[in-house]
């Protein structure tokens, strides 16, 4: 078992003739992910490398049965491509594209809340159950199959974390970037609960970020919910105040949303908090001897 | 993107948001003029840079001198413009190094009957945004909210309606606003969030707000930075952008689409990926080295980018070491070699540099690395490469 990412999943790619867009579906399909097709509006009827072009999701999913949509689509387009992927009925829709507006986020989750569709990012690595499927940028060959659920706002520190769980013998059910967007689709808790609730997932590792206070309430949901040894690893303990570091959401303001803070928290909950990014397999490791 | 107050101030007036009437001024002559068409009691002569605290904040030549003053005369504004500008104005959120003053506003005095504070930002909680006002005009938000909590009011907005008449006078009845007041706020309120949205902000902020003795509301400072990420449709703001109050470097970084922001070390970072850049720097310092910036080549980052990072990382003479780390995903190693070598042809490395590659098209990369006859040291994961980095500058 695994989340998100199962044998049923069908997907197809939002913004497939871009260079990033056919890139990505090409490395999917080598994965052996079942990648059926694309959308771009106006090149629908032709084909890129194999690749069945259509021009509305609506059309993709008739002639596909996808049930999950990668979204390549460019920041002043990809909230109503997210939009267009849920009126679609996808049930799972995956924002890779970096840069999306704020407020175009705010009209796409006001929209997705009478949707059955789940959504994960923007500006994020994507989903990969090791093995069965890979939806999104991550090279493939670092996730190995395993028991650790894999939660991260940062993408190649997923891919580190990965690596070094893997180097440790642990694999991963499945590994899940959420973003580091001041809005996202898919939070930490929602995940935590799935992991919570996924049987083959044995242990947690949650690697977040300075900024906003998402890993502090994760924290607290781990107390109340969660019974399953996790991991946890906070990036930018070093970083100065008021300094945005890369993501929109990496800033610390009026001194609230530091690493200190979110470490402290997570460490009441009884995680265990990696204390180097070159330790996060390790700590994995002690979560999971702690348990038992 | 950071504006200044009279630069915000404008927009708001375009906006119809009741602001002070107001001047700038480049050169002392200005602002004596503008002193002089304004032609009020009093006016308030405030410094233009992107930080605040900037009454509370001195100037680096004039020690005594404040960077906002009031003034009666058309000597008092000549004295002080001539201490104010092109001097240094270090604030509390200035850091040690200040700012230089190249622009001042001259305002018209107010009869101010009471201070508020007010805010716009976006509540990741609420998946939207918020209005935030406080009876604590003048002091810092999170100073207040760290305090008495209790004095701040907030209000989730939606973006398609903007506050909502009720919304604005159910704030102004709790804050104990009466008669001609809470009408005044119901329109002031109202058009500040339909801005804050028209406009694309990510944060507009007024402290203080005030309430003149007439009972009407004026912003009488003005805060406003925009989504970067929102500026494709809004061209007209390009025009606002101050690029000398802006890291030289970071602005050509922004300019190849990196993300940099430079630091107090002496160890360069170039790093792929917001969260590793800081993992990076994080780990720099557990071993005890000091990161000289935080350097995101980004996701599918070329080589042009790659080598204007190591020109830009290059060009800080603090710089006495470089880091590389590249966990390779979209951006793939071998495209990261071939810049570093390129890089190393065209800018001459003259510091230590260490290599940590992991990822996509690693083995060709590693190939690359061996094969290039340059003094090159190579790390095998993340500890081996801070440590190797750090060991450099004490042999």
């Amino acid at each position: 078992m695994s989340i998100l990412v199962t044998e049923n999943t069908r997907v197809i790619c939002q913004g497939i003739t871009g260079k990033s867009g056919l890139f990505h579906s090409q490395q999917c399909r080598e994965y052996g992910t079942p990648l059926l097709g694309g959308v771009t509006p106006g090149k629908g009827g032709t084909e890129v490398d194999g690749f069945p072009v259509f021009n509305t999701v609506e059309e993709a999913v008739e002639k596909t049965g996808a049930n999950t949509s990668l979204v390549f689509v460019p920041p002043p387009f990809c909230g109503e491509a997210i939009m267009e992927a849920a009126d679609a009925g996808m049930e799972l829709i995956i924002a890779i594209t970096e840069g999306v507006p704020v407020f175009d986020m705010v009209r796409v989750m006001e929209y997705l809340k009478d949707k059955n569709s789940r959504l994960i990012g923007p500006n994020c690595p994507g989903v990969i159950t090791p093995g069965i499927a890979k939806i999104g940028i991550m090279p493939g060959y670092i996730h190995t199959p395993g028991s650790v659920g894999l939660i991260s706002k940062s993408g190649t520190l997923t891919y580190e974390a990965a690596w070094q769980l893997g180097n440790v013998g642990l694999g991963q059910t499945t590994a899940v970037g959420i973003g580091g967007d001041p809005i996202i689709g898919t939070t930490f808790i929602d995940l935590l609960e799935l992991f919570e609730n996924d049987p083959a997932t044995e242990s947690i590792m949650l690697i977040g970020e300075i900024g906003g206070t998402a890993e502090i309430e994760a924290a607290e949901y781990i107390k109340e919910h969660v019974t399953k040894p996790v991991a946890g690893f906070i990036a930018g303990k070093t970083a100065p105040p008021g300094k945005r570091m890369g993501h929109a959401g990496a800033i610390i303001s009026g001194g609230s949303g530091t690493a200190d803070e979110k470490i402290a928290a997570l460490e009441a909950a009884g995680v265990v908090v990696a204390e180097s990014p070159a330790d996060m397999g390790a700590a994995v490791q002690r979560a999971i001897e702690a348990a038992k | 993107m950071k504006i200044h107050e009279y630069q915000a101030k404008q927009l708001f007036r375009e906006a119809g948001i009741p602001v002070p009437e107001g001047i700038i001024a480049k050169t002392v002559d200005e602002a004596v003029a503008a002193f002089e068409k304004l032609d009020r009691p009093l006016v308030v002569v405030k410094s233009q840079i992107h930080a605040g605290g900037r009454g509370k904040g001195r100037f680096k030549e004039h020690p005594d001198q404040p960077g906002v003053i009031l003034a009666r005369s058309a000597d008092e504004v000549r004295e002080n413009a001539e201490r104010m500008l092109g001097s240094t104005l270090v604030t509390i959120q200035t850091g040690p190094e200040g700012k230089q003053v190249n622009t001042l506003f001259v305002e018209q005095g107010l009869d101010i009957a009471q201070e508020l504070y007010l805010g716009c930002v976006v509540d990741r909680e609420a998946g939207g945004p918020v209005l935030i006002l406080s009876t604590e005009g003048g002091m810092e938000i999170e100073v207040v909210a760290h305090e008495s909590p209790e004095k701040i009011l907030s209000e989730p907005f939606s973006i398609h309606t903007g506050l909502l008449g009720f919304q604005a006078r159910k704030l102004a009845f709790k804050l104990g606003m009466e008669g001609k007041t809470v009408r005044s706020a119901e329109k002031f309120l109202c058009q500040l969030s339909r801005f804050f949205i028209d406009n694309d902000c990510s944060m507009t902020e007024i402290n203080p707000l005030v309430i003149t003795g007439e009972g009407d509301l004026v912003a009488l400072d003005a805060k406003v930075s925009f989504d970067d990420n929102a500026m494709f449709r809004h061209k007209p703001f390009d025009e606002l952008r101050d690029l000398t109050e802006e890291d030289p470097a970071e602005v050509d970084a922004g300019k190849a689409d990196l993300s940099y922001v430079k630091l107090d070390g002496n160890i360069g970072c170039l790093v792929n990926g917001a969260g590793l850049a800081m993992s990076t720097m994080d780990l720099i310092q557990h071993h005890g080295g000091e990161p000289a910036n935080f350097l995101d080549v980004g996701g599918g980052a070329n080589v042009d980018q790659v080598s204007e990072a190591f020109r830009i990382i290059l060009a800080d003479d603090h710089v006495k070491a470089v880091l590389v780390n590249i966990f390779g995903g979209i951006m793939k190693c071998d495209t990261i070699v071939t810049a570093l070598l390129e890089a190393y042809e065209k800018v001459g490395f003259t510091v230590p540099l260490v290599v940590r590659l992991e990822g996509t098209n690693v083995d060709i990369a590693r190939k690359m690395l061996a094969e290039s006859g340059r003094d090159i040291v190579s790390a095998n994961d993340l500890t081996d490469a801070a440590q190797k980095v750090v060991a450099t500058l004490s042999s």
